[in-house]
């Protein structure tokens, strides 16, 4: 069920778990708001280029990329990306960048 | 998300029964233990009745005013044109052979998993509604549950959602039962009948909302899906040096291939998807993959019949258009239910094309007569028979493999040989699990029939408790390190099931091993696996 969560003066439209409906809704303050749920505590550079290689491939593709595609395209490996975003591509990183879950047999 | 308890709680089942008769015990719908609802957007996509944001923890579900009436009208018109589910209302003795063998009952001890009792929540109603017994004795005091009929209620709509999705309707309780009824399809009516209220889940409406717009239950459009296809090639030229440019949607190929959108996307599954690319390469399969029938799977089956025919449609209408010679599927699990079952009546027989015939050994698969649909098992089985495959199963020989019978492709076809026949080709070391969680015993992965979501991860670990310990006993036994499957739910749900029960066992499918084990012409020698783990050391670094 839809829920509506306000945060810093604006306000998102997420599902159960927390990711937003819509990816419209996308603002820098989304950021804020899972970086604190994601106890990171400063994004640097490279937490700053696995959502902007999310979003381009979300824009162009209307999904998210595979993991392995994100590690292509970022250089980093699954590792180093859990190391960036403690509860992973998904939960953490897609999450953080605006997408929603992937389903079907996956 | 609701924490997992951990295994040496969760292990603890409790078997007692609870005092109260099984009419007047709720369900326990509380967060962790339902499935998120279906999404509006989805059902406004699928013209669905009843589209609303909802939530099961909500007291009113928002039902349709009429509600009674619709579950009345829909149960009726089911039996008419089922004579199946009629005959499995009225032939239930009661007998129990079923009770034991559900892996849901098996890991929670809840009395409702009991297929016999999963029926019963239907047959109740159906017994007061549509029999004389039940109506003549509901005429007496007490005489209503003598005959064990009741009167349907919004609370037993809400028990009907809590238990037909905790089944994940692989059938193994049918193979016990003397009469053979199908629990499978009184699940599958039950969801039938919830789906006409407007009661459904996110995990199944929003794959088959996608497969309407794009072909595939992810949402893989026609460009990426072709994106995705070479980048597995890319790989497979790093890893082989081979170079490989597979068709889409090519007019006049002899075969048109059908694989599961989870090997599209999800590991291990993608490397499945690499062993498929290799082994057409290796015998020069004239085939093309289609962007529009982009999915094996049919997530329709796991929400009513019309759907389920919808979603089927597509492939075939995709094998005509391209005017292929027949369709070759591949590692899918409840795809060949669709197939085998059900296709034949509702969207077949499917004339048009030519009965299945191997290019390479001339087999003639006349199991697949009407349907012109062949099993990649059943295929790349007779090319090893037929000596039509240059093999090196030395390169699996760090891995110690068992094979898990995916419920569909075992209960539904019967597909219990050729997996074997294929492992012991390309690799050295396998061993069976024991022989009553096997083959048509086979024990589900416990998140089939579009259970696979991770709001429920402790009902699903649940449920594949009777599976993970039959792994578990060849992993002690006999240090097995790897289970085989040709399933993508599969491939998707035994890596949690496996970290949670049996740490240090992976997964993968079939053609991955093919893949690996396939000698390439003109190949560079493989320093890597298509993980790209080093070759024999198991403890390289996976992450890629």
């Amino acid at each position: 069920m839809a829920e509506t969560v306000e945060f810093e003066g604006k306000s998102f439209n997420v599902d159960e778990d927390g990711f937003i409906l819509d990816f419209n809704e996308f603002c820098p303050e989304w950021i804020q708001l899972v970086k604190k749920e994601e106890g990171i505590e400063e994004l640097n550079e490279e937490h700053t280029k696995v959502i902007d290689v999310l979003q381009d491939y979300y824009k162009k593709n209307g999904i998210a990329p595979m993991v392995r595609v994100l590690s292509k395209l970022t250089g980093f490996k699954l590792k180093h990306i859990y190391e960036l975003f403690p509860s992973g591509p998904g939960k953490g990183a897609c999450k953080m960048a605006g997408l929603p879950k992937p389903t079907g047999c996956v | 998300m609701v924490d997992v308890p951990k295994p040496e709680e969760l292990i603890k089942v409790d078997n007692k029964p609870p005092a109260k008769g099984w009419m007047d015990v709720p369900p326990d719908i509380s967060a962790g233990k339902y499935p998120y609802p279906a999404q509006p957007k989805s059902l406004k996509y699928l013209d669905l009745p009843n589209p609303r944001d909802w939530s099961p923890l909500d007291d009113d579900w928002q039902l349709p005013e009429n509600w009674k009436e619709i579950v009345h009208e829909g149960l009726k018109e089911r039996l008419d044109k089922y004579r199946s589910l009629k005959v499995f209302m009225d032939t239930c003795v009661r007998c129990g052979a079923c009770a034991d063998k559900c892996h849901f009952y098996i890991g929670s001890g809840d009395p409702k998993n009991m297929p016999v009792l999963r029926a019963e929540l239907l047959r109740s109603i159906y017994r007061n509604d549509f029999t004389a017994a039940g109506k003549i004795m509901s005429l007496f005091p007490g005489g209503k549950r003598l005959a064990g009929a009741r009167t349907l209620t919004k609370d037993i709509i809400k028990e009907w959602f809590s238990y037909f999705y905790q089944c994940s309707e692989c059938r193994r309780c049918s193979v016990f039962c003397p009469y053979g009824i199908d629990t499978a399809e009184i699940t599958m009516m039950g969801r039938e009948l919830l789906n006409l209220l407007g009661i459904n889940i996110h995990w199944i409406k929003d794959p088959v909302s996608n497969c309407f717009r794009t072909g595939n239950h992810l949402g893989i459009q026609p460009q990426n899906f072709k994106e995705i296809v070479e980048f597995f090639c890319e790989d497979i030229e790093e890893i082989t040096g081979v170079t490989i440019n597979p068709s889409f949607n090519r007019k006049g190929a002899e075969i048109l291939f059908i694989t599961p959108s989870g090997d599209a996307f999800a590991d291990p599954g993608t490397y499945t998807f690499m062993g498929y690319l290799l082994l057409f390469e290796h015998i020069g399969l004239d085939y093309t993959f289609s962007t529009y029938a982009s999915e094996g799977g049919n997530f329709g089956l796991f929400t009513s019949a019309e759907m389920m025919k919808r979603l089927n449609s597509k492939m075939y209408a995709e094998a005509s258009r391209l005017g292929v010679k027949w369709i070759l599927g591949g590692e899918c699990g409840h795809m060949w239910r669709v197939i085998n079952q059900y296709m034949d009546t509702m969207n077949g027989p499917a004339d048009f094309l030519e009965m299945p015939v191997s290019p390479i050994t001339g087999t003639k698969f006349e199991n697949a007569a009407s349907t012109k649909m062949v099993h990649i098992a059943e295929f790349t089985a007779d090319l090893i028979r037929h000596n039509k495959l240059k093999l090196d199963p030395s390169r699996n020989d760090h891995l110690v493999v068992t094979y898990h019978d995916s419920c569909n492709p075992a209960r539904a076809m019967g597909l219990f040989e050729e997996p074997r026949y294929v492992i012991n080709n390309v690799c050295n070391n396998f061993y069976e699990m024991p022989e009553s969680t096997i083959k048509e015993n086979t024990f589900c992965c416990g998140s089939g029939s579009g259970l696979n979501t991770e709001e429920i991860m402790e009902t699903r670990l649940q449920g594949g408790l009777p599976r993970a310990n039959a792994v578990k006993h060849v992993h002690d036994k006999n240090g097995v390190n790897m289970l085989s499957c040709v399933c993508a739910i599969d491939r998707a749900v035994f890596p949690p099931l496996m970290d949670y029960w049996v740490p240090g066992v992976d997964v993968t499918g079939v053609h991955e091993l093919v893949g690996n084990a396939l000698v390439m012409e003109g190949e560079i020698e493989r320093t890597t696996n298509l993980r790209f783990e080093p070759l024999g050391d198991t403890e390289g670094d996976s992450d890629e």
